[in-house]
């Protein structure tokens, strides 16, 4: 898309860009590229700034097990949280669809979840899947010791998985209805009188048009849950029991500004940094076929 | 509505009420249990009903999080960001699509990289920049040699610094330095048909009037838009300024006061007022998210794609 019509000024374009600029290229592009220097290089515990040590940041990172362990959980993490919202909301966004009666109230409260603060929800679930609480704690009493997140690092994780999947169900929502919004009806009435039913429908008409929607939630989803669950983790678990619900991000924090183990935070962060951007490439790709089909 | 069916119709209700249940079941449990008293909110199982301590409950969470402050820094931090983030998108934006100027292209493309990699993968280094802001060029002049040139010329030795930590701009600006906003801006700037741009040079207008008097009024409801996700995501941060701020006290926001809410582990398990306070922090995003709904479900989907 290129205009035709252009205002000419030699200093004003720049003036009005000059200060987005200035903010980014000191908050973005400078600490992205200072983490590459960290990542290379080590700090001299006597002071005196920092050698450049090559690979070794990053070798000690892949010969540490315990950071395997995170890549491992933040991968089964985000699939879990990924799935689970997205199933949720698509359940959700099919039936709205119909546009019943009544369908708008409903509607409006699918929203809510987009509205809450990581750590807001997190202590909400916390209450509810406290062990000592009266909620899903409540079945320790029919079955003592079998629900204590604070001692099965599977059931944290489960806990926090499933919070960070609610708290996603509002964003996919709207995306997944604007998608089956824009599907033409005649297409749907087209398929209704060949006498398809509406789960065939669902399944052959509806999934197939909304998949550029699909993908794209589903990469926004894994990013998402790759970077966003600091609020959570940090009211929920801090990690624990035993490490069993640390992340990548989480041990970034940790390592850098607990340990002050700079040099290998940054590294880590480098690492996630390629993971994300790795799944936007993806994504670009698949936009750019998209718009060769149409 | 395609064809009737009396079964279909029911299940279709039958989810819907199933939906509701699990996206409002945390916010009935948060209220709940913010309205019940010590011993009623360590009953097992629990009471599904709201009691009558909420007013308790909330003043003391207000207390003991010392929320009005925290609060009115959140207040500061959310609005603050989405002003500066709206006036910096729209003007960029204006200037990447209303001129062609030399390096259109590379401004471009140097704003919207930023989209891809989100605040907390870059956080540590992020961190050490916010000691001092200024840092950036301080390096660029001693490497291009202009420190040691002033020097010796001057005798005045160049030490550029702005310390972020524990204050507003701190709070504010590495927030507002992505490209969400201006990517919004940048498509609906794109719509903006040439004949007007035309018309509005013909009637003799200058680039700042267009922007002004045509551009912004066409524009209204893709601020609001705009504003209203900017307001939620901003109140809703937690791991910046938890790093940000050391002097709680001072410059803590309402988010980060949840987590000294959640009772120890070895003292009295009062969630009541735990969840009282959650209330009281969850309330101004979701009002603004329930009242400008229309507004926010269009910018969402437009600035997303």
């Amino acid at each position: 898309m290129e205009r035709r019509a252009y205002y000419r000024n030699k200093g004003l374009p720049w003036l009005l860009i000059a200060p987005q600029l200035l903010l980014v290229l000191v908050f973005f592009y400078w600490p992205t590229s200072q983490a590459l220097y960290w990542a290379f290089t080590l700090e001299q515990p006597w002071g005196g700034g920092n050698t450049w040590v090559g690979w070794d940041n990053f070798l000690s990172i892949f010969h540490d097990k315990e950071y395997w362990g995170t890549v491992v959980r933040s991968a089964f993490y985000a699939c879990c949280t990924t799935a689970l919202s997205m199933f949720m909301a698509l359940t959700l966004a099919v039936f709205v669809d119909r546009s019943l009666k009544g369908t708008r109230a409903f509607q409006s409260v699918y929203v809510w979840p987009y509205a809450i603060a990581a750590p807001a929800a997190g202590v909400a679930f916390r209450f509810m899947f406290a062990p000592e609480a009266g909620l899903i704690g409540a079945i320790n009493d029919i079955w003592p010791g079998i629900w204590n997140p604070a001692i099965n690092g599977y059931q944290a994780l489960g806990m926090i998985i499933v919070c960070h999947s609610w708290l996603g169900i509002g964003y996919n929502f709207i995306f997944f209805l604007a998608a089956l919004q824009m599907i033409p009806r005649s297409i749907s009435e087209a398929g209704a009188m060949d006498g398809a039913r509406p789960v065939r429908r669902m399944l052959d008409l509806q999934l197939p048009l909304i998949a550029p929607t699909v993908f794209f939630l589903l990469i926004i989803n894994l990013i998402s849950s790759f970077t966003d669950s600091f609020g959570l983790i940090d009211t929920m678990t801090e990690g624990g029991p035993f490490g069993s619900t640390e992340v990548m991000v989480y041990k970034i924090y940790f390592d850098g500004f607990k340990g002050l183990d700079y040099s290998g935070a940054a590294a880590q962060s480098i690492i996630l940094m390629l993971l994300v951007v790795a799944l936007t490439f993806v994504q670009f790709k698949w936009v750019e076929k998209r718009v060769h089909y149409n | 509505m395609i064809e009737r069916s009396r079964i279909f119709d029911i299940v279709t209700y039958m989810v819907m009420a199933l939906g509701v249940i699990v996206v409002v079941l945390p916010f009935w449990i948060t209220i709940v249990a913010g309205s019940q008293s010590l011993a009623e909110v360590s009953r097992v199982p629990i009471v599904l009903w709201p009691s009558s301590h909420l007013w308790d409950n909330l003043a003391e969470a207000w207390t003991r999080a010392d929320l009005g402050p925290k609060l009115l820094n959140s207040m500061i931090m959310a609005v603050g960001v989405t002003v500066a983030k709206i006036s910096l998108a729209s003007i960029s934006a204006f200037s990447i699509v209303f001129f062609n100027f030399r390096g259109r292209m590379i401004c471009f493309w140097l704003i919207f990289a930023t989209l891809m990699l989100p605040l907390e993968v870059r956080i540590v280094p992020t961190y050490s920049i916010a000691a001092n802001a200024l840092m950036p060029f301080q390096v660029i002049l001693d490497t291009l040699g202009i420190t040691g040139l002033v020097e010796t010329l001057s005798g005045l030795r160049i030490d550029m610094e702005w310390n972020l930590l524990n204050s507003y701009p701190g709070l504010i600006l590495p927030l507002v330095a992505t490209a969400t906003g201006t990517f919004l801006y940048r498509q609906f700037f794109m719509t903006i048909p040439d004949e007007l741009v035309e018309a509005s040079k013909m009637d003799g207008s200058g680039p700042l009037r267009f922007f002004w008097d045509v551009l912004l009024p066409l524009s209204r409801t893709n601020m609001v838009a705009l504003a209203t996700i900017l307001f939620v995501s901003t109140w809703n941060q937690y791991l910046w300024p938890l790093l940000i701020t050391t002097d709680r006290q001072h410059f803590g926001t309402a988010v980060m006061q949840l987590k000294s809410l959640i009772p120890a582990l070895n003292g009295t398990q009062d969630w009541n007022v735990t969840m009282a306070g959650a209330l009281i922090i969850m309330l101004p995003p979701l009002l603004v998210v329930a009242l400008m709904q229309r507004w926010f479900v269009r910018g969402l989907i437009s600035s997303d794609k």
